[in-house]
C-alpha cells in the first residue's frame, strides 16, 4: 500500500533574553529553586505584566529569519486553565492575532530541497515547573514562570522522520545563528510536539491525527514518528483507525502511550489580556531588525562552497552551528588549505567535542593554535598521526602545539644517517621478516616499517623510513 | 481644637505651621476610630503603630526643616484591595484573610512619598463585588448617616470612614460605580478618574479594563488633593498614560460661567427615586444660575450599559480569580484528596456567594459557543457607548446626572442580585467609556444624602472638579 505520512510540528523555544517576558527577573537556567521570582511572575494579586521589548525583538528576528509576515498590530490573550505550575490560572499568550504568520523553512527531502510552511509564530510566557519526588511529593519551582517563549506551528508539510529531523536541525541552527535561543532540548529551551497521521490517497483512507509529547531529543522525534507511522498503518490495515488523542513517548520502552484523548475539546476561554496595551510595531523597527539579521546558515553554506572551494557536504556540517562556522573561518585565515582545515575540524575536532560532550566555545585552544598545528604537519615537522596526538593534548591542556612538540620531543626525525642506523638495527633483529620479504611476502615490509616507527616512538618521517627500509632490504 | 473636623488642606497647613503635630492629628483620628468602629465597621485593619511611626517621621521632618509633601501629616484610609507592603490586604475575603503583600501598590508609594499617613485598610464588598459593602467576610459596614443603612459599595468602608470623620481622606476603587455610589450614599465627594490616570499596579483587579483608583474627601478640594498625589504615569502599569498632570487645586475657581453641560434624557427616563430626581433638577437650576449652559442630549446606547458592564466585568473577573487556588498564598482547604480537589475545596470554602456567582457568569460569557454572543458582542457594544460619549464631549464640557437611582437602603433589604446590580445604573457607562466622573453631595431627603454625578471627557478631570467646586461653594460648602 502507498501510505503517505503527514507530519506537523509545534515547537516551543525559550528566548535567551536577559530578563523574563513581563518582569525584570533574570532569565537564567539552573538557579536555586524559586530565587528568580517577583510579584509579577508569581502572579501575586495586583502585580501587572509589562511586555519585555527585547522579547518582542527576538520573536520578530525569528519571524524574519523564517520569512514570516510580522503583525504591526497584535495583542496578548489569556489562556485559562488550572495547573499547579501556572501561577495566575491563565497563561498570557496570543490567540487570534499572532506576532508572526506564514513563512517557511527549507529542508532537504528525497526529491531535493522543499519548503515546509509555517502557520504562525506567537509569543507567550512559560510556566513554572513541577518536580515529583520519589516520596510522592510535588515540588514547585517558579524560576521558569514568565520566561519568554515563542511557539512555532508548522503546516503538516513533512512526510518522513528524516524531513522532520532536518526541519528541526535547520530551525535550531537558524535560531542559534540569530541568537534568539540556545535551543538546548536537554534544558528544555527547545521543546517539540509532533502531530501526525497517514493517508492512502488511492483507497481514500486516512488515520486520525495523534499528538506526541515528551520528546527529549531529535532522535526521539525520529523514533516516535517511526513508531507512530507503523501503528497508524497497522490499524488502517486491520480496518480500524487511530483515536484522536495525545500520546507520550516512552524513551525507555521505545513506544508511545496514551496521555489523554481529545474527544472533549479543552475550552481555554481565551480573552484579551486587559493589563497589556495593544502591541503596536512600527514598520521602521521591523526594517531595522531585518537589516541587522546576521548571515543565515543556508547563505553561509553557499558562501563557504564558493569562497573556500570545499564540498557541499563539508559546508553543510561546518555551518550547522554558528560557533563552528566561525571557528572554521578563523582557522582558515591562518592556514593555507581550507579543505585540510575542514577535514581536521569535521574529523578530529568534532570527534573530540562529541567524545567529551563539550561545545566549540568550551575549547581550551584557539583557531590560531589549530592553524599552527596544521603548519607543523605541512612543514613535515610532525606526522599526521603525531598531529592527532598533539591535538588531543591541546584539548586536554590548552597548550600551544609548538610547546607540546618541543616538550615531548615529537619533532620528526628526518636525518637520513640517524634513521639508517635504526633501520639496520631493526633488520638485524628481525632476520625472519627479512627472509619472508625476500621470499615475496610483501606484508613483511609493513611489519619492518612499523618496527622502525616503534623504535623512534613514531617520530620518524614515515615516507623516509619507507624509502630507507626498501634500500636496506635490497642490500641484504 | 476639633482636629477631626478640619479639612485635609487645613490639617496640612496646621501641621506645617507647627500648630499641631502630625502625631496629634493621627492620634485624634485613631481615637475617633476607636469611638466609632463598633457602630460603623469601616475598617478591616487599623494600622495604629505604623501610622504613629509615620506621623513621628513627618514631625521629625518638620523639626529638621525638610521640605514636606502634598499630604504632610494627613491620615489616609485605604480600601483593602490596594496592596500595602507588610500590612495584610484581604479584599474582604476569607481567601486573603491572612495575605500580606510583599510589595507596595504604586499609589501607596506615592502617598508615602507625599508624607501622607496610612491609617488603615477599609472594608469593602468581597473582591469589590457589590454595591452595599454587605458581602464582606468581615461583616457589613454601616452608613454613618443612618447605621441601619448601607454605605453603598464596593468602597463602602472608605466612604464611611471619611463621612464618619475617621479619616479626612480615603482611597477607593471604582469599576462600575464603586467610588461614586458610596460617596453619594455617605454624603462625601468621590472621584473616578479617567482610565489610565492613576496606576493600577498593586491594586487587586476586579475588572482590569474598567478598574480605576480614586479619592474620597469631605469636600472637592480635599478629594482633588489626594487625586493630585496619586495621579501620573507608572512604567509598571502599561495601561497608565504618559501625560502632564495639571495643578488641580490651583485651577479651582467659583467662576464657571459659560461652561457647557449636557443632561442625557435617557437618565431621566430611568426608574429614579422622586427625591433624587427633584434634588437633581434643583441642582441643575443652581448650575444654570452660575452661568452654566445646560442642554438635553441623547446617549442612545447608554441603556445597554448595565448588561454590557456585567458581561465584560464578570468575564475579566472570572479569569482574575483563577490565581486563588490555595497553593502559593491565601486560604487552603484542610482536607483534600488530590490537586484538583485542593483547588475546588479551597475555592469553595473561601469564596463568598457573590464571588462565585460572578465567576460563573464570567466563565459562561467566555466559554466556547457563548463568547461570540456575550463577551465579544459586549466589547462591540462598549465601543458604541464610548462613541456616544465621545460625540457628546465634542460639544459639552461636562455631563450631569444623578449618581444613584435610589437612596441608601437598609442593611439586608436587597437580596435579589439584579436589583442590587441596578444601583450602578448611572455609573457603569463611565467606566465602559474610560472617562472620568465624580459624585458630590447635592441635597438630602429624610436625612439621607443625595449625590450628583458630574462626568467629564478623558483626562479632563479639571472640568468636573471646577464645576463641582463652584457648585459646592454655591451650596454652602461642606454638606
Amino acid at each position: 500500500m502507498a501510505y503517505k505520512t503527514l507530519i506537523g510540528l509545534e515547537i516551543h523555544v525559550e528566548l535567551s533574553t536577559k530578563t523574563k517576558m513581563f518582569c525584570s527577573c533574570a532569565n537564567e537556567f539552573g538557579k536555586d529553586a524559586n530565587t528568580q521570582c517577583c510579584p509579577v511572575c508569581l502572579g501575586l494579586p495586583g502585580a501587572l505584566p509589562v511586555v519585555n521589548k527585547s522579547a518582542l525583538e527576538y520573536a520578530i528576528r525569528a519571524g524574519l529569519a523564517f520569512n514570516c509576515n510580522i503583525a504591526t498590530h497584535s495583542m496578548m490573550d489569556r489562556k485559562n486553565y488550572f495547573y499547579p505550575d501556572l501561577v495566575k490560572g491563565f497563561q498570557i499568550t496570543q490567540a487570534d492575532v499572532p506576532l508572526c504568520s506564514g513563512g517557511y523553512i527549507e529542508v532537504d527531502s528525497k526529491n531535493g530541497p522543499k519548503k515546509v510552511g509555517l502557520i504562525r509564530i506567537h509569543i507567550e510566557e512559560d510556566t513554572g515547573k513541577s518536580i515529583h519526588t520519589e516520596k510522592g511529593d510535588s515540588l514547585l519551582d517558579y524560576n521558569r514562570s514568565g520566561v519568554p517563549l515563542i511557539e512555532i506551528v508548522t503546516k503538516p508539510d513533512m512526510n518522513s522522520k528524516e524531513e522532520a529531523q532536518d526541519f528541526l536541525e535547520k530551525l535550531k541552527s537558524t535560531l542559534q545563528y540569530i541568537e534568539v535561543s540556545d535551543c538546548k532540548m536537554e534544558e528544555g529551551s527547545l521543546r517539540c510536539d509532533v502531530n501526525l497521521n497517514v493517508i492512502d490517497e488511492e483507497r481514500g483512507l486516512k488515520s486520525n491525527i495523534t499528538e506526541i509529547k515528551n520528546l527529549n531529543s531529535f532522535s526521539a522525534v525520529g523514533k516516535a514518528i517511526e513508531y507512530e507511522v507503523k501503528r497508524h498503518i497497522a490499524l488502517l490495515e486491520e480496518g480500524k483507525n487511530t483515536t484522536r488523542e495525545t500520546r507520550r513517548w516512552n524513551e525507555v520502552e521505545n513506544k508511545t502511550v496514551v496521555m489523554r484523548t481529545k474527544e472533549v475539546a479543552a475550552d481555554y476561554r481565551y480573552n484579551t489580556e486587559p493589563d497589556i496595551a495593544p502591541i503596536v510595531i512600527e514598520e521602521s523597527w521591523i526594517e531595522e531588525i531585518r537589516n541587522n539579521l546576521p548571515e543565515l546558515p543556508h547563505h553561509k553554506k553557499m558562501r563557504f562552497i564558493k569562497e573556500y572551494g570545499i564540498p557541499e557536504y563539508d559546508a553543510g556540517v561546518l555551518t550547522q552551528s554558528k560557533d563552528l562556522s566561525l571557528f572554521f573561518e578563523e582557522t582558515v585565515k591562518f592556514a593555507k588549505d581550507p579543505k585540510q582545515v575542514s577535514n581536521w575540524i569535521m574529523g578530529e575536532v568534532l570527534y573530540r567535542l562529541n567524545e567529551e560532550g563539550i561545545e566549540i566555545k568550551d575549547l581550551k585552544f584557539s583557531s590560531k593554535d589549530l592553524a599552527d598545528l596544521l603548519k607543523l604537519i605541512n612543514e613535515g615537522k610532525i606526522s599526521n598521526n603525531i598531529g592527532k596526538k598533539v591535538l588531543k593534548d591541546m584539548f586536554e591542556t590548552g597548550k600551544k602545539p609548538d610547546d607540546i612538540v618541543k616538550e615531548k620531543g615529537l619533532i620528526q626525525i628526518s636525518d637520513e644517517g640517524e634513521l639508517k642506523d635504526i633501520v639496520n638495527k631493526v633488520l638485524d633483529e628481525n632476520q625472519k621478516s627479512v627472509t619472508d620479504y625476500k621470499n615475496g611476502k610483501d606484508k613483511a615490509l609493513g611489519f619492518i616499517v612499523g618496527q622502525v616507527m616503534k623504535a623512534t616512538k613514531g617520530k620518524a618521517n614515515p615516507q623516509l623510513v619507507n624509502k630507507l627500509v626498501l634500500e636496506a632490504l635490497k642490500e641484504r | 481644637m476639633d482636629i477631626i473636623s478640619l479639612t485635609a488642606l487645613e490639617l496640612r497647613e496646621k501641621v506645617k505651621n507647627k500648630e499641631i503635630s502630625a502625631r496629634e492629628v493621627v492620634s485624634a483620628h485613631l481615637d475617633r476610630i476607636k469611638e466609632k468602629e463598633s457602630k460603623i465597621n469601616a475598617f478591616i485593619t487599623v494600622t495604629e503603630e505604623e501610622a504613629l511611626r509615620a506621623a513621628d517621621r513627618v514631625d521629625e521632618k518638620i523639626r529638621s526643616g525638610e521640605e514636606l509633601g502634598l499630604l504632610a501629616g494627613i491620615p489616609v484610609a485605604i480600601k483593602d484591595n490596594i496592596s500595602t507592603k507588610g500590612v495584610r490586604t484581604t479584599c474582604a475575603s476569607k481567601m486573603l484573610e491572612n495575605y500580606i503583600p510583599p510589595f507596595e501598590a504604586t499609589v501607596i508609594e506615592k502617598i508615602k512619598k507625599e508624607d501622607g499617613i496610612i491609617i488603615g485598610k477599609t472594608n469593602m464588598d468581597e473582591f469589590a463585588l457589590g454595591s452595599s459593602t454587605e458581602t464582606s467576610y468581615f461583616g457589613a459596614t454601616r452608613n454613618p448617616n443612618d447605621t441601619e443603612r448601607v454605605p453603598g459599595g464596593s468602597s463602602g468602608g472608605s466612604a464611611a470612614a471619611v463621612a464618619a470623620k475617621e479619616a479626612p481622606l480615603a482611597l477607593g476603587t471604582d469599576t462600575g460605580g464603586s467610588i461614586r455610589q458610596p460617596a453619594a450614599f455617605c454624603g462625601v465627594v468621590g472621584i473616578k478618574p479617567t482610565y489610565g490616570l492613576v496606576s493600577r499596579y498593586g491594586v487587586v483587579p476586579m475588572a482590569n479594563s474598567l478598574d480605576q483608583v480614586g479619592p474620597f474627601g469631605r469636600n472637592v478640594k480635599d478629594a482633588a488633593l489626594l487625586l493630585q498625589a496619586v495621579a501620573g504615569h507608572d512604567e509598571r502599569d502599561s495601561t497608565s498614560m504618559e501625560l502632564d498632570i495639571p495643578d488641580y487645586i490651583n485651577s479651582l475657581t467659583d467662576n464657571i460661567k459659560g461652561m457647557k453641560a449636557a443632561i442625557p434624557k435617557e437618565y431621566l427616563e430611568l426608574e429614579i427615586d422622586s427625591n433624587i430626581k427633584d434634588s437633581f433638577l434643583n441642582t441643575v437650576n443652581i448650575l444654570k444660575d452660575l452661568g452654566v449652559e445646560i442642554e438635553e442630549i441623547s446617549l442612545p446606547n447608554i441603556k445597554h450599559g448595565l448588561p454590557d458592564y456585567y458581561i465584560i466585568s464578570t468575564s475579566e473577573l472570572s479569569t482574575n480569580m483563577s490565581r486563588y487556588d490555595g497553593l502559593r498564598y491565601g486560604y487552603r482547604a484542610k482536607n483534600y484528596n488530590d490537586i484538583d480537589d485542593l483547588f475546588i475545596k479551597s475555592r469553595t470554602e473561601a469564596f463568598g456567594k457573590e464571588v462565585k456567582r460572578r465567576i460563573m457568569l464570567g466563565t459562561y460569557s467566555l466559554s466556547k459557543g457563548q463568547a461570540d454572543e456575550y463577551y465579544k458582542k459586549a466589547l462591540k457594544v462598549r465601543t458604541l457607548i464610548k462613541n456616544d460619549f465621545d460625540k457628546a464631549f465634542q460639544k459639552y464640557d461636562i455631563i450631569l446626572g444623578p449618581t444613584t437611582p435610589n437612596l441608601p437602603f437598609k442593611v439586608g433589604e436587597i437580596t435579589d442580585p439584579v436589583t442590587m446590580y441596578k444601583s450602578d445604573l448611572f455609573t457603569v457607562a463611565v467606566n465602559l467609556a474610560g472617562i472620568c466622573a465624580l459624585s458630590m453631595p447635592c441635597g438630602a431627603a429624610n436625612g439621607l444624602p443625595i449625590g450628583l454625578q458630574i462626568i467629564g471627557d478623558r483626562f479632563k478631570e479639571i472640568n468636573i472638579l471646577k464645576a463641582a467646586y463652584a457648585l459646592e461653594k454655591s451650596l454652602g460648602g461642606v454638606m
